[in-house]
């Protein structure tokens, strides 16, 4: 036994060093591209990184609230375009005052969650299949509605753009929503009863149905919660760029899906924390940024997205195969 | 001799009474008018066959399914259990084969899943838990630690955050289905303590085991159930191993009926296999027309020795010959080919595609073989199929039955017609009648032997030590990864095979209890 | 314990309920061309039928290999980025004044390699397709961009550009057409009536048992996914030929297209269960609902809600039926079905299912 339960024991120990890792990296990560590119490491730069990796983490926290449950959903990209412009065309319509469109623009994302939830949870369409799906949809949708409308920042109302470029104490806006968020998200993942039956469901969901948990109630949620995190980070999206059209985050689920994985998220399921997801994001920020600085053209982003999204699972599954023999060895089979 | 069972002399109060319990499953009746006692303190064996209705009986106690009619009461309370969370309120608690936890979850929380010390605000006390969770294994004499996540710990251990679970929930009525099947003799050892402390402090066990020594060594009651019946009742100190089986098959069996088979040329050779982590130094032989049997506790490295000649797992050191050549499979494929073929312990997973045909399932192996131009002729596959399968006498409706809506002993008939149809030289059985019925075992029995009449070479890897014994013509033991004996069928005696297995000398220790 | 009688099932695993989707797909294909006919008088036309079908080839090719993979119980979302890659690598090398069979031959390779690499990270490596696809869709695509940036390279030849965009002479069959058509029956005949087929379907339903049975799974894996990533190149070149131009965006977004044809040709996401025909039948039935959208105005954008729909409504409606015919039968007091009727991947209690015993 005690080989056994050691070798549990440095599984937790390296789930627990995984954001730790990350943060290191992301130091040796700047450290370098500093080396090369010194204008990194100014506050500006830093500031209009963490502000742009604000908008994916939000995103990504939802995400990874998705992935936990064992699911994914490929949607959230549709669900930022369509709610970034029906907000940006409501304020420029006048239509909705500020509050209004930044509380009607979560709400829509909490309506397309919502959709999602149904679809996985309770009409137990596989996620690939049901995002897919509704990635389709709420993209032409988000195409019927803008047509070629584009909506310019001068449609928007006087600072609206405001927090994206404004700071409390030197911490950008942005950056510190997301910090509450993920602070907010973390104490009920760790410590609430629905935060524990998230981890349990996609750990083991066949053991959750027989336990009793109410894994379809949990799945709704993760996805009606990754909605409404999509809906606000639509909202940060007409803060950050202001000019929008039908367009709007096309291409930005891969983004999303390879901050949380690369923040620890396991892709089966069970294992991974909010924190890591958002420092994913924050990696793959630096990343993005670090291109140009060091003389690579931006198309190489989306390269790096797949080999980092592969990367990341080619880890987990190698530390996740280390462990199942361990235990297979003992029992013998 | 049916209907009301004697409780043990004394008067320990009665912890659950099932009285007259009967369910039906559409055309089948799987509990008839069924009535059990569990008394306060004891340990309570259930036996019977598969189909016998002590799953169906363990799945009504723990709330899956409910009586058509009948009652059950709970220290003297009648209730209902309607579903797995009321039977857990209730105190009943099920501990599986297969523990059902938390892989990614800590240790404490999966003993406190659902029920966890609440803090502040609702929230969970984490404080609480773990300090709860380290009294509980302190009570069982177990070292965890809890806070470690349960991936990468043993069934065994598993096991017992099972048995935690329950007595974190004060479980009055534990139920332990078939708990032995993975665990290694110390681990079972270690089981059995704790099953007995725990009944030191008054709770009611429910072991439920294909077992029978296991029965004898543990438990203070057995029941028999047959065909959905309530036979016998009766203390384990006035029942014998033959008894118990007579009663579960309703008539005296000879179990093995096997065919004296001249031996012939060496087949197989395996000459200081090696497999880090799995297995050291092995070496053997199996001729023409022999039976070898490989005995040894589950852990013993049986199973991945035949993975390893099967080309399922890489050898790290050592020769295998077959026919005097050396070879060195490098899949499932490539033996087949050569003419080696195994039946792996689990048929359900590994053995049958249940969605096919048992046509399908006979040729699988092969149809490169059968088709070389690549087409499949149906006609030809159906013949092939019949051709195979005359000789087990298979139970269907035809070749082109669905193979998963056959019995289970059909089934492993189906899996032998399989790899028979590939004309194996040598061929390596594992476990190859557990969880059948009695008769079908016979069947198999008297199939092997018939098949080693013929002049395949057979490695029989067999945890059934009547078994083994009956059906060798040489025993090779094994233990933690080593040959410890190898006992010629002349000098086989359960004491010899059972010492060599367990890894002691004459005079061993730590020996489940011989069968009276 | 009483054996369940059966009745025999068709052969080559095609269960019942497959048959019904596939006559399920024949009526609502049918129903499509009434509505399109009564839409406009132009739809049942020969030219309209050309049309109809041109745009939608690359997807129709790419869904075949897809469906032998899906049937082996994974999936490939990259089909459209290496798709893309194929199209940015030929342009790349015309305009590199590399001869344009040469540059076919390289791009065909590419694009094997690509499925290679897939295969390898999941036949090999274990890892989960889902996720390994997804990061070489974003791969590829990167590797797309790099090559040729954001130009497109529109110089081909007239005898290449024929291919993509002409006809079989003498008739309005699109080449593309035939091409899909002759790997259509290919792969027909492969996964239907040979054993490589069977050895595919065995790996679907299970690949444990399979591999026990001697079939090479892992081999059979690797090969469906360079034959994925072989094809996918071939529709890259394709497209680039009908279009005329070759981008490192091409075929974007076709891998939803792609996946929700093999969904609604009654391919079951889980592997195990599907055919070449029902496919066929799904590609008809989309290319008629697009074309009939079109003729009703509806851009190409907002198709997207279709085919969306489609998607979903392809999996939900065989899933909820099913689930309702267990209920009633579980009501009547009928025994639980047997584990192998209720779709895999099904999230069911086990205890309920099982035989009793």
């Amino acid at each position: 036994m005690t080989a056994a339960t050691r070798s549990g024991q440095r599984l937790g120990a390296i789930a627990r060093q995984r954001e730790l890792g990350l943060l290191v990296i992301l130091v040796v990560l700047g450290a370098a591209v500093t080396l090369r590119a010194p204008q990194f490491l100014t506050i500006a730069n830093l500031s209009q990184v963490s502000v742009l990796a604000s908008v994916t983490a939000v995103a990504a926290l939802g995400e990874a609230l998705v992935i936990l449950t064992r699911n994914v959903d490929l949607s959230v990209e549709a669900t930022i375009g369509i709610v970034a412009y029906v907000v940006a065309v409501s304020l420029e319509s006048h239509t909705f005052s500020a509050p209004v469109a930044i509380l009607f623009g979560i709400g829509l994302g909490l309506l397309l969650g919502i959709v999602n939830g149904v679809l996985v949870a309770f009409l137990r369409v596989p996620s690939i299949v049901a995002t897919l799906g509704t990635l389709s949809v709420f993209r032409g949708i988000d195409y019927f509605i803008a047509g070629s409308h584009q909506v310019p920042l001068a449609g928007l109302p006087e600072g609206f753009t405001d927090p994206a470029r404004s700071d409390v104490f030197g911490v950008p806006v942005f950056v510190l929503v997301t910090v509450i968020l993920v602070a907010i998200g973390t104490v009920i993942l760790r410590s609430t009863r629905f935060g524990r039956q998230v981890y349990a469901v996609g750990s083991n969901p066949e053991a959750a149905a027989i336990l009793g948990i109410p894994s379809r109630r949990v799945v709704f949620t993760a996805f009606a919660a990754c909605g409404a995190l999509a809906g606000l980070a639509g909202v940060m999206w007409v803060m950050e760029f202001g000019t929008i059209n039908g367009t709007a985050a096309t291409g930005a689920v891969l983004a999303i899906v390879a901050a949380a994985v690369v923040g620890g998220v396991n892709i089966f399921g069970g294992s991974g924390t909010l924190a890591g997801a958002a420092l994913g994001a924050l990696f793959l920020g630096f990343v993005a940024n670090a291109l140009p600085l060091i003389g690579l053209s931006q198309f190489y982003l989306q390269a790096i997205y797949g080999a980092v999204i592969l990367a990341a699972v080619a880890a987990d599954a190698l530390i996740l195969r280390r462990l199942q023999r361990s235990r297979t060895r003992r029992s013998g089979r | 001799m049916t209907g009301a069972s004697p409780g043990p002399v004394g008067a320990a109060p009665l912890r659950a009474e099932l009285r007259g319990i009967s369910k039906r499953f559409g055309a089948t009746q799987a509990l008839s008018d069924v009535s059990l006692d569990l008394v306060a303190g004891e340990i309570h064996a259930l036996v019977g066959e598969n189909g016998a209705g002590k799953s169906t009986l363990v799945k009504i106690l723990a709330g899956v399914h409910q009586p058509d009619s009948g009652t059950i009461l709970l220290d003297g309370t009648p209730v209902q259990i309607g579903g797995p969370a009321e039977a857990r309120a209730l105190g009943i608690a099920v501990v599986h084969q297969e523990p059902r936890l938390f892989p990614d979850l800590t240790v404490a929380e999966n003993v406190f899943i659902g029920h966890a010390p609440a803090g502040r605000l609702g929230s969970i006390d984490w404080g609480a838990t773990r300090r709860a969770a380290e009294a509980l294994f302190a009570e069982l004499d177990v070292q965890f630690d809890v806070n470690a996540p349960v991936r990468g710990l043993s069934m065994a251990d598993q096991q017992l955050i099972e048995i935690a679970k329950s007595l974190s929930v004060e479980a009055r009525v534990l139920i332990l289905d078939e708990p032995t099947a993975s665990l290694s003799a110390h681990e079972v050892e270690r089981l059995f303590a704790i099953v007995r402390r725990l009944r030191q402090r008054g709770a009611s066990i429910l072991f439920v085991s294909h077992r029978l020594d296991e029965v004898f060594a543990l438990c203070d009651r057995a029941t028999v159930f047959r065909d959905g019946r309530h036979v016998v009742t009766l203390p384990t100190s006035q029942l014998t191993t033959a008894d118990l089986v007579r009663h579960m098959v309703g008539r005296a069996v000879s179990l093995f009926p096997k065919v004296e088979t001249p031996i012939g040329d060496v087949l197989l050779e395996v000459d200081g296999l090696s497999r880090v982590g799995a297995f050291r130094d092995v070496s053997f032989t199996v001729r023409s027309g022999e039976i070898v049997g490989f005995a040894g506790l589950v852990g013993a490295g049986r199973t991945e020795v035949a993975r390893v000649l099967f080309g399922i797992d890489r050898r790290d050191a050592g020769e295998i010959r077959l026919g005097g050549a050396p070879v060195a499979f490098t899949s499932p494929s490539a033996a087949l080919t050569a003419g080696v073929a195994y039946v792996p312990e689990d048929r359900h997973q590994d053995g049958l595609v249940l969605d096919f045909t048992i046509a399908q399932n006979v040729t699988l192996p092969i149809l490169p073989r059968l088709f070389p131009r690549l087409l499949v002729r149906a006609a030809t596959e159906r013949a092939v199929a019949i051709d195979e399968t005359r000789a087990f006498q298979v139970r269907m409706t035809g070749v082109g039955q669905l193979v998963g809506a056959l019995s289970g002993g059909n089934q492993q008939k189906v899996v032998l017609a399989k790899w028979l149809a590939s004309r194996p030289r040598v061929l390596i059985l594992d476990e190859p009648t557990r969880g059948i019925d009695i008769g079908a075992k016979v069947e198999v029995h008297r199939i092997v032997s018939e098949l080693a009449a013929s002049g395949l070479g057979i490695v029989l890897i067999s945890s059934d030590l009547p078994e083994v014994l009956a059906m060798s013509d040489r025993i090779v033991v094994m233990h933690e990864g080593r040959i410890t004996a190898e006992i010629p069928r002349a000098r086989a005696t359960e004491e010899r095979v059972m010492y060599a297995a367990t890894g002691s000398a004459d005079g061993g220790d730590g020996t489940m209890a011989a069968e009276r | 314990m009483t054996a369940v009688t059966t009745s025999a099932t068709p052969r080559f695993g095609w269960t019942r309920s497959l048959a019904r989707w596939e006559t399920l797909l024949v009526v609502a294909l049918l129903g499509l061309i009434v509505l399109g006919n009564a839409l406009s008088p132009f739809f049942l036309t020969a030219g309209n039928f050309a049309n109809l079908i041109a745009a939608l080839m690359e997807v129709a090719i790419m869904a075949l290999p897809m469906t032998l993979i899906v049937i082996a119980g994974e999936i490939d979302l990259s089909v459209e980025s290496a798709a893309g890659l194929a199209s940015a690598l030929l342009g790349f090398l015309w305009m590199s004044h590399v001869p344009l069979p040469i540059a076919i031959l390289i791009v065909l390779a590419v694009g094997a390699l690509g499925g290679l690499l897939n295969g390898l990270l999941i036949a090999r490596g274990g890892l989960p397709s889902l996720v390994v696809t997804l990061g070489t869709l974003a791969l590829f695509r990167g590797l797309a961009l790099i090559v040729l940036g954001p130009i497109g390279v529109s110089d081909f030849p007239e005898a290449f550009t024929a291919v993509g965009f002409g006809h079989v002479p003498g008739t309005v069959i699109p080449w593309p057409f035939v091409i899909f058509l002759v790997l259509a029956v290919v792969l027909a005949v492969v996964l239907h009536r040979t054993w490589i087929g069977r050895h595919i379907y065995a790996i679907g339903k299970n690949s444990g048992a399979a591999r026990y049975s001697g079939v090479r799974v892992a081999r059979v894996k690797v090969g469906l996914f360079m034959l994925s990533g072989l094809i996918a190149a071939l529709a890259g070149i394709i497209l680039t030929s009908r279009l005329s131009s070759a981008r490192a965006d091409a075929a974007q977004g076709m891998t939803l297209t792609v996946v929700t044809v093999v969904l609604l040709g009654g391919v079951n996401i889980f592997g195990g269960s599907g055919s070449i025909p029902g496919v066929v039948l799904a590609v008809i039935a989309v290319a008629v609902m697009q074309n009939a959208l079109r003729l009703a105005s509806v851009t190409v954008e907002v198709q997207s809600i279709a085919l969306g729909l489609l998607l979903i409504l392809s999996v939900v409606i065989p899933t909820s039926a099913h689930r309702a015919k267990s209920a009633i039968e579980r009501v009547r007091g009928g025994r639980p079905p047997p584990p192998d009727s209720v779709p895999r991947g099904e999230q069911r209690i086990p205890s309920v299912e099982e035989e009793p015993s």
